[in-house]
């Protein structure tokens, strides 16, 4: 037994007795504060519900054939897609599909200028790569019960929960790809008299543009790899489906809705990884690879 | 260190340009200054002395080379003049103006529009094309579209790229390359041009091809432009004046002629062994001065060796004649001959 040094009680005492504070005296003014978060959520569900079905899947076979200009990527999207609604899934896959696109919208509006900031300061770098540590290691039901203590079950904790989990892949790859641009091209920008701004918006960001976008598919999946534990506290969709699966031992409802968020996976990692590949291409970094 | 002098006809004039790269740049700077080698220094507190004490003056409208081996400080020596890198000590005045003192807004709106830059490794925009490469240096000025895009096309053509305006830079060949990096510096209409070994990374026939084309520009253009190259033949084509840099200080300078016939250390004289004299000497600087007969046969001043050792063959003196046609002198195979072989009557 390792020795009891100091009584650690007081200090769990203080963080409890902390966290029920700040829901009694703050619970309205976060729930304020996340209320536009639950209205982009609610907005991009309506939108997608609302669709018919059929167009939801011409717009995405048209997205996945401007990625890729070929036939294949379209016919894997569609295949998915029917999958998705023979097995009678969509509704909850567009709900999954709403969360996930509300949290990567979110960490990109968050996620880039943190990215940007780290790029252009070691210190910043050194103080935020830990936290980044932190997000993608520390298991997500230990900050989950916190939120929902906050917020209350339902859709904000979810998708708060799923923007901690899935932002710091993208932060990452944002930094990495503004620090890896090539330096001759810095320079030559900077003799020519730019300004940081012009820098960063002519020169940094088209040319890292690639590498952030692999972290925006990053994103996507870690934001697919949450659903489960989402549904949980009140995300529903197909998550939801897999839960209810697990609960009544039904194998085949956990298989299928399992299988579902696959498909959803497929879709939306293969699109953004094309896209990732042209841009490479139009940039002229394929080659030098 | 002497004050710098304001001759008008200077474009640019460094005095006493000392860097050290390092944490503890003054303290390394003092033991440098106490006459320490930069080998000492560098032993002593782990500090890479990058320039020591150069001293030059770049007349305006002339091809001035900085020549040296790498790591002997030509690349750092040409970001001072633009403030890429800051010095440790000295003073750098272009036109006029100190640019040690400007603001980080003067500095930016003096790099917009006095001086341009031509780079080893071309440093073109590899999202944009060529077009828009050359139009670079405009649009940062605040140059309108339509205006930036007839200039860039002027450019173009003028560097023999016409057709090319809306490729890619890496649909293009390295030294088709470099005339885009050399058209988007002359877009700039800058006085000075800094070109940091500009023709190092090309083949050498289109080295060659590069060379000419240049001195044809200054011809015509009479901008003033400092290269910096390794090549002791490409300094010797260029330039109107070269210094030798080694370990960072100003080994010689002067006109390629005398670098040639005079070199000041061994180390000069290791690079003069192996280039071609012949045109490296001007005849002007071996002739004859004075009032002669008139010779059957005349070159003109700015005549090379080469240029006249066919004409021995049929002639025992052949004349120079200045640009009038008025002869100012003269040479014999003799003379040439001496001046090749560096021979000097004991």
């Amino acid at each position: 037994m390792f020795p009891e040094l100091i009584d650690t009680r007081p200090l769990r005492r203080a963080v409890d007795d902390g966290l029920n504070w700040v829901v009694r005296n703050w619970g309205g003014e976060f729930e304020a504060a996340a209320y536009p978060l639950l209205m982009l959520l609610k907005a991009i569900e309506d939108l997608l519900i609302a669709t018919p079905w059929w167009l939801i899947m011409a717009v995405l076979v048209t997205i996945a054939w401007l990625a890729t200009r070929s036939w294949k990527l379209p016919v894997i999207v569609l295949a998915s897609l029917l999958f998705l609604g023979v097995m009678d899934l969509w509704e909850d896959a567009m709900t999954t599909m709403a969360l996930m696109i509300a949290a990567t919208l979110t960490a990109i509006i968050l996620a880039i200028p943190v990215g940007v900031w780290m790029s252009r300061s070691l210190n910043v770098r050194k103080a935020i790569t830990p936290l980044l540590d932190l997000m993608q290691t520390l298991p997500s039901f230990v900050y989950l019960i916190p939120t929902v203590m906050i917020f209350g079950p339902g859709k904000i904790p979810a998708l708060i929960a799923t923007i901690v989990y899935a932002s710091p892949p993208l932060v990452r790859l944002t930094d990495l790809g503004l620090r890896s641009v090539d330096p001759a091209v810095m320079e030559a920008s900077r003799a020519f008299g730019t300004n940081p701004h012009q820098r960063l918006l002519g020169v940094q960001i088209p040319l890292a543009l690639p590498t952030i976008l692999a972290g925006v598919n990053q994103t996507t999946m870690m934001a697919l790899s949450m659903v489960v534990i989402a549904s949980m506290i009140g995300a529903g969709g197909l998550g939801y489906q897999v839960l209810q699966g697990i609960g009544r031992l039904e194998v085949s409802r956990g298989l299928f809705a399992g299988l579902g968020i696959v498909a959803l996976a497929i879709i939306f990692d293969r699109v953004t990884q094309s896209f990732g590949k042209q841009l490479q291409g139009r940039i002229g970094l394929a080659e030098a690879r | 260190m002497n004050a710098i002098d304001t001759r008008q006809d200077l474009a640019i004039a460094m005095r006493g340009v000392t860097k050290i790269f390092g944490e503890d740049a003054p303290g390394a700077l003092a033991l440098l200054q106490s006459g320490k080698s930069k080998a000492d220094v560098q032993a002593e507190t782990n500090h890479v002395v990058g320039l020591d004490n150069v001293s030059l003056d770049i007349a305006k409208g002339q091809i001035f080379v900085v020549m040296g081996l790498s790591g002997s400080g030509k690349s750092t020596l040409i970001r001072h003049v633009n403030r890429l890198i800051e010095p440790t000590a000295g003073e750098i005045v272009v036109n006029g103006t100190d640019v040690l003192k400007m603001s980080l807004d003067e500095l930016r709106t003096y790099r917009r529009t006095q001086i341009a830059m031509v780079f080893q490794k071309f440093g073109l925009l590899p999202h944009r094309s060529v077009i828009d490469n050359v139009a670079y240096g405009l649009e940062v000025r605040g140059v309108g579209k339509d205006e930036r895009l007839k200039e860039a096309a002027k450019w173009i053509e003028i560097v023999g790229l016409s057709g090319y305006e809306q490729s890619q830079p890496r649909q293009l060949s390295g030294g088709q390359q470099q005339r885009v990096g050399l058209a988007r510096a002359l877009a700039m209409d800058t006085d000075i041009i800094l070109m940091d070994e500009a023709f190092s990374a090309l083949d050498p026939l289109i080295r060659s091809g590069m060379q000419d084309q240049l001195i044809d520009l200054q011809k015509s253009l009479g901008k003033t432009i400092l290269f910096i190259t390794h090549d002791f033949d490409e300094a010797l084509k260029i330039g109107d004046r070269i210094a030798v840099l080694k370990d960072g200080a100003v080994q010689q300078e002067g006109k390629p002629e005398d670098i040639v016939l005079r070199p000041a250390t061994p180390h000069i004289e290791e690079f003069v062994r192996d280039v071609n004299k012949a045109r490296a000497i001007h005849v002007r600087s071996i002739m004859e001065r004075g009032e002669h007969e008139i010779c059957a046969q005349a070159v003109s001043k700015d005549a090379r060796c080469e240029d006249v050792l066919p004409l021995f063959a049929e002639n025992q003196w052949v004349g120079v004649v200045d640009e009038a046609g008025q002869q100012i002198g003269r040479v014999t195979a003799k003379q040439v001959i001496r001046a090749l072989a560096r021979y000097t009557p004991s």
